[in-house]
């Protein structure tokens, strides 16, 4: 295909078609989330962009992980984040700015820190994906059996890391 | 099939926001929001990496560990909440500018 | 018959059209979406029915009788209303969450209708995790509700909107425990390999009554309290108390809108008894299911009657039980469904690893979970005795004016 100033796009095949609408909702949504002067609009931007980043797990045949993504992000940590949102919500009035007084620096620093990963991803002549058939069930149950051989102690852990954070949110948002 | 270099570049644009988001905005939520796209265009890499390895089926570790940090996630979310909502309760602001009683 | 054959027939029809792979392969998703979504739209008519039917035989009226046949289309009739109403938007509300929020529940509740299996091969996708699929999108359910009771920038909605996450994501819980009680003892996620599973054979004829919700009553029972509260159907509809919040998260709805909750939460209900009657009820399983030409059809009769008989079963609960005040069942929740689940699981994953034979295993999770059943029994009938009492006293008088005094059995003398 050859656009008008004579550039060369590759005719995308129906998948990557699909990729690149999914991309672009997840790209958009998420520069919403640190654009967005509305704090609570931000928190729906970013469950859009929990939404996409699942779909792109689709696309990469983690349909568990997929599945999982939607359950722990949009189903608990969105959740908590348009909660705190709202319980502390006099913050969303009055104010000048959103941004800090170092967001100029910052910016400029996400944007070179974009290019270059832009640049690395484009130029590096990475491999093709897999030919290997990924056989969905049978890959959820091997996942099983890594957690709980090769990466034990890192899941048990993660398992306590979990209950302590547990315990320390009631402590530090307790009434008292 | 989608190639490699697309999921990074989506990472990499997901991962630039998310450290704009954390390192720019004035409001503490705002900076944890930004810390939760960099964790989730980590994950995006390590799946796609986890894909296009030599043998996805038989080597599970890009899975493996994006659960991890999906886990590692939920934990910090609710922690980072949790002390933004005592320190709203304690100064009424989560206003990270105003937060300065340890600066010198 | 297999709907994977019938969607492989047509898919080649069309690609013999002379249309290329991709589009032949969309057309057929887009057809299968567009039926299962229309069918949706149109069992909700049929559910809002029955439901007006129950109620009103429990409350000893006849219910709607004058549109149509036994009342049929009334809300055909009540739809058209809704519709001719006018769409109000509050002024200083929250657009972009007000509106997208009625959209985002119904979607979440469609999306659900792709997993269920109708009959034998007649399922939209049987993906291969399927129970974790469920669970997953009742999460937009709640984001919905959030948005709905902030993007009204009226009190009340708020109110109902925390109201609503906390009772889902706290009854989200026992209701994933239970579903995992399943997934560990037929070892797949997969609607299909779990009815699959639930058949029982004797000499080559399916009978199909090997239902898991006869091997564990325990888990049945906690599956359907939870899915009762995912539902927001008596006795936990307290988000939508018309006594105390009006109407809940969608008080300042109108027409259109206001209709696309009520549908959202009419299919909810349908669709949690249609999980249940596939996790614990055989789903399409029931005799003589495995017939060459027959078995689907009876299959797809069988799948119906359990799942409208479970909806009726939701509704007359409905007809008849008190509601809940929040603290009860914050306390149900987490003080005795949850511990109780988690010990049937620690209990069930324990009995399967036994070097005993697998009708050993069964007899044993029967045990755990007839246990699981007199606990949650005998919590229940002491705290409505305590609760029972609390309140008779409450009436009594405190003070001990003249000789009337209370003493410790709470009698008078």
């Amino acid at each position: 295909m050859e656009l008008p100033l004579g550039i060369q796009v590759p005719i995308p095949t129906f998948e990557q078609f699909i990729f690149i609408q999914v991309a672009l909702v997840t790209a958009v949504a998420g520069l919403a989330v640190v654009t967005s002067r509305n704090l609570f609009h931000s928190a729906l931007a970013l469950t859009l962009t929990f939404f996409g980043v699942a779909g792109v797990y689709v696309f990469l045949e983690a349909e568990f992980l997929a599945v999982s993504q939607v359950l722990v992000y949009v189903g608990a940590i969105a959740m908590l984040i348009a909660f705190a949102i709202m319980l502390t919500r006099s913050m969303m009035y009055g104010r000048t700015s959103p941004l800090n007084n170092q967001w100029g620096k910052s910016s400029l620093f996400a944007l070179l820190f974009f290019m270059g990963l832009l640049a690395f991803a484009r130029a590096t002549p990475w491999p093709a994906a897999s030919e290997e058939v990924i056989a969905d069930e049978a890959m959820i149950g091997a996942l099983g059996r890594e957690f709980v051989t090769t990466y034990v102690i890192a899941f048990e852990v993660l398992g306590l890391l979990l209950l302590l954070a547990l315990v320390g949110a009631v402590m530090l948002a307790r009434d008292r | 099939m989608v190639p490699l270099s697309w999921y990074l570049m989506l990472a990499a644009f997901l991962f630039s926001c998310g450290l704009y988001g954390a390192l720019g905005r004035r409001n503490a939520i705002a900076m944890l929001m930004g810390i939760e796209l960099m964790l989730n265009a980590a994950n995006i890499n390590l799946v796609a990496f986890w894909r296009h390895g030599v043998g996805p089926m038989a080597d599970l570790t890009g899975q493996v560990f994006a659960v991890l940090i999906i886990g590692l996630a939920a934990a910090e979310a609710a922690v980072g909440l949790a002390l933004i909502i005592a320190v709203y309760r304690e100064r009424r602001t989560i206003d990270v500018d105003e937060l300065d009683l340890l600066a010198g | 018959m297999q709907i994977t054959q019938w969607s492989d027939a047509l898919s080649g029809w069309l690609i013999g059209l002379g249309l290329p792979e991709w589009a032949a392969i969309f057309l057929v998703y887009a057809v299968g979406a567009f039926v299962l979504i229309n069918y949706g739209m149109l069992s909700v008519l049929l559910l809002i029915w029955i439901t007006r039917k129950v109620i009103s035989r429990i409350q000893d009226r006849i219910g709607p009788n004058r549109v149509g046949k036994f009342g049929l289309l009334q809300t055909v009739a009540d739809a058209a209303k809704l519709l001719s109403k006018e769409d109000i938007t509050p002024r200083e509300a929250d657009k972009i969450a007000y509106n997208l929020s009625p959209i985002l529940s119904v979607s979440g509740v469609l999306m659900l209708l792709a997993v269920i299996p109708f009959a034998p091969g007649l399922i939209g996708v049987d993906l291969n995790i399927a129970a974790l699929f469920v669970v997953a999108l009742g999460s937009i359910g709640i984001m919905a509700a959030l948005m709905a009771g902030w993007g009204s920038n009226n009190k009340y909605a708020l109110l109902a909107g925390f109201r609503v996450v906390a009772q889902l994501l706290s009854y989200e819980i026992p209701l994933v425990l239970s579903i995992l009680t399943v997934v560990l003892l037929t070892g797949s996620m997969r609607f299909g390999s779990i009815i699959e599973s639930q058949s029982l054979h004797l000499g080559g004829f399916n009978l199909g009554v090997g239902w898991l919700g006869i091997v564990m009553p325990g888990a049945l029972l906690i599956f359907f309290i939870s899915s009762l509260a995912e539902a927001e159907l008596t006795p936990f509809d307290l988000l939508e108390a018309e006594s105390e919040l009006i109407a809940g998260f969608h008080i300042e709805y109108s027409g259109m809108k206001f209709a696309m909750f009520f549908l959202a939460q009419f299919l909810n209900a349908w669709i949690l008894a249609a999980v249940m009657v596939t996790l614990f009820l055989g789903g399409w399983q029931g005799p003589g299911v495995g017939l060459p030409v027959v078995g689907p059809l009876l299959g797809f009769g069988y799948f119906m009657i359990k799942v409208f008989g479970v909806y009726v079963l939701q509704q007359w609960i409905r007809g008849t039980f008190p509601r809940l005040r929040i603290d009860q069942m914050m306390y149900f929740a987490w003080k005795v469904l949850v511990p109780l689940t988690i010990g049937l699981i620690v209990v069930q994953a324990i009995v399967q690893k036994l070097p005993t034979p697998v009708a050993v295993h069964y007899v044993l999770i029967f045990i755990a979970n007839v246990g699981v059943l007199a606990i949650v029994a005998s919590i229940l009938q002491k705290y409505f005795r305590e609760e029972q009492m609390r309140t008779k006293r409450s009436f009594e008088p405190t003070s001990l004016i003249g000789t009337m005094q209370v003493n410790e059995e709470g009698t008078m003398y």
